[in-house]
């Protein structure tokens, strides 16, 4: 990867960040569906938790929220690049197109990453779970479970730029392919939400698991998203 | 600017089993507008994709001066492109817009150039904040310009720019096409419009079925009447 790969990646990235910035709405309409996710679930579980499940039930409430609220980052992200054709506009200008999909990827991590910065919160409050007990593993999780999500979301999301009924095609290709992350991504979160196992090894397995997934996925990103993209 | 000429050689292209381009030569100058016509589905937006190099030929090449140009990151700098919808990000005013641009093509004197083009387009004194969302169609089509003039390219493709413009929107994105002709640059442009074609063509290319059905040069123009008998005689012919 050149100075030049990086420097285009910063800046597709930045002015993704910039224009959310500016609207805002990504950021509104996924934290208010987030909230709603994680209360609805609360209200629902609040008297049917066995106290040891606990810990499973609020990583599930967390990554089911996230993977609700990461398909309207994802659809939101590339769909204004569809606004006015400002799609073409980039794929003409010098940046190399695996630039354009690593800034898309980072753009659409850092609005799900702050999302998920309130969900945390929500599902610590409403669940009871224990979020700080192990912060900075949590983070890690939470930073390699989005980003193989993302990694792989960009993609499918992109090749539907031009499809009519993108939205509901997008979950539907997406989530097969992300279910390994998600099991994974749920399963170490479980562990860390625990407060009677304080035993970090399958968290580090998990990690590893999740970190060689978003390997792969990212790699086959940047491979395919220029075809892909372009409609070859 | 550059003395290059653009040259396209035995272009095919095919989408499965349906043929778009057939075997497709033409060759573009500089310091010249070159129309092409033709009917709807003929194959004039699949060889302006691949003259912008965003579509590859299934088979022939295309070369600038005497660099083949086909899928080349460094081509894309030389080219400037405007088409129906204006290609700008709604949410972001002119000039922010134009400064993403100016980032992009690493223009050095990035905020100079941006003011000289936003008043070229006369959008210098609209509210520095207001987003293009905003803008009438004519404001967008010339924030359109100015983003594919900003970086200087030597090519200038349009893809029926004045689709959506009012008569005096169309008469200005007409003698801005001059201006750049008279400059050097190499200008082409895809159109339905016969009378714009011959308000602003030296170079007439009709396309029919995907091949080249004329290819006629007028250093002094074309009439309206000329372009409208030589169009209906090249889709007579074959």
């Amino acid at each position: 990867m050149t100075g030049n790969f990086w420097r285009y990646t910063a800046l597709i990235a930045l002015k993704d960040l910039r224009i959310e910035g500016r609207s805002r709405e990504v950021l509104y309409t996924m934290g208010f569906s987030a909230s709603l996710v994680v209360l609805v679930f609360s209200f629902a579980l609040a008297s049917a938790t066995d106290p040891a499940q606990g810990p499973i039930v609020a990583a599930g409430v967390l990554w089911a929220a996230t993977l609700f609220t990461g398909t309207v980052a994802l659809a939101r992200v590339l769909d204004r690049e569809r606004e006015n054709e400002s799609i073409r506009s980039l794929l003409l200008s010098p940046a190399p197109r695996a630039s354009i999909y690593a800034g898309k990827l980072i753009a659409t991590t850092v609005l799900m990453l702050a999302v998920e910065m309130l969900l945390t919160v929500l599902v610590g409050v409403l669940f009871s779970a224990g979020v700080f007990s192990h912060l900075g593993w949590l983070a890690l999780v939470l930073i390699l479970g989005t980003l193989g999500f993302a990694s792989t979301g960009v993609v499918f999301s992109a090749a539907l730029l031009r499809s009519r009924s993108r939205e509901a095609l997008l979950g539907a290709l997406l989530f097969p392919i992300v279910i390994p992350v998600l099991l994974a991504a749920s399963r170490a979160t479980a562990c860390l939400f625990d407060p009677l196992s304080p035993d970090l090894e399958p968290v580090a397995f998990w990690v590893r698991f999740l970190l060689a997934t978003d390997v792969i996925y990212i790699a086959l990103g940047l491979w395919v998203f220029e075809p892909v993209v372009i409609g070859e | 600017m550059s003395e290059r000429h653009l040259r396209v050689a035995k272009v095919c292209k095919s989408y499965g089993r349906q043929r778009a381009l057939v075997d497709v030569s033409v060759t573009f100058a500089p310091g010249q507008v070159t129309a092409i016509v033709g009917p709807n589905g003929a194959g004039k937006t699949t060889l302006l994709g691949i003259l912008s190099t965003l579509a590859r030929p299934t088979s022939g090449e295309i070369f600038l001066g005497d660099e083949p140009i086909t899928q080349s990151p460094a081509a894309r700098q030389s080219i400037g492109y405007v088409g129906h919808e204006p290609g700008v990000y709604p949410d972001l005013s002119a000039h922010q817009n134009l400064r993403i641009f100016a980032s992009l093509y690493a223009l050095a004197d990035a905020e100079t150039r941006i003011q000289a083009m936003l008043e070229r387009v006369d959008l210098a004194d609209v509210r520095g904040d207001l987003p293009a969302r905003a803008y009438s169609r004519g404001m967008l089509q010339r924030l359109a310009l100015a983003r594919a003039l900003l970086h200087g390219p030597e090519i200038l493709l349009f893809d029926e720019p004045s689709s959506a413009l009012d008569p005096v929107g169309a008469r200005w994105l007409s003698e801005e096409l001059l201006r750049e002709r008279d400059a050097g640059r190499l200008v082409i442009l895809v159109t339905h419009d016969l009378d714009a074609a011959a308000q602003v063509a030296g170079h007439l290319v009709v396309i029919r079925r995907g091949r080249v059905a004329l290819d006629r040069v007028e250093p002094s123009g074309f009439t309206a009447a000329q372009v409208r008998s030589l169009y209906e005689e090249a889709l007579r012919d074959r």
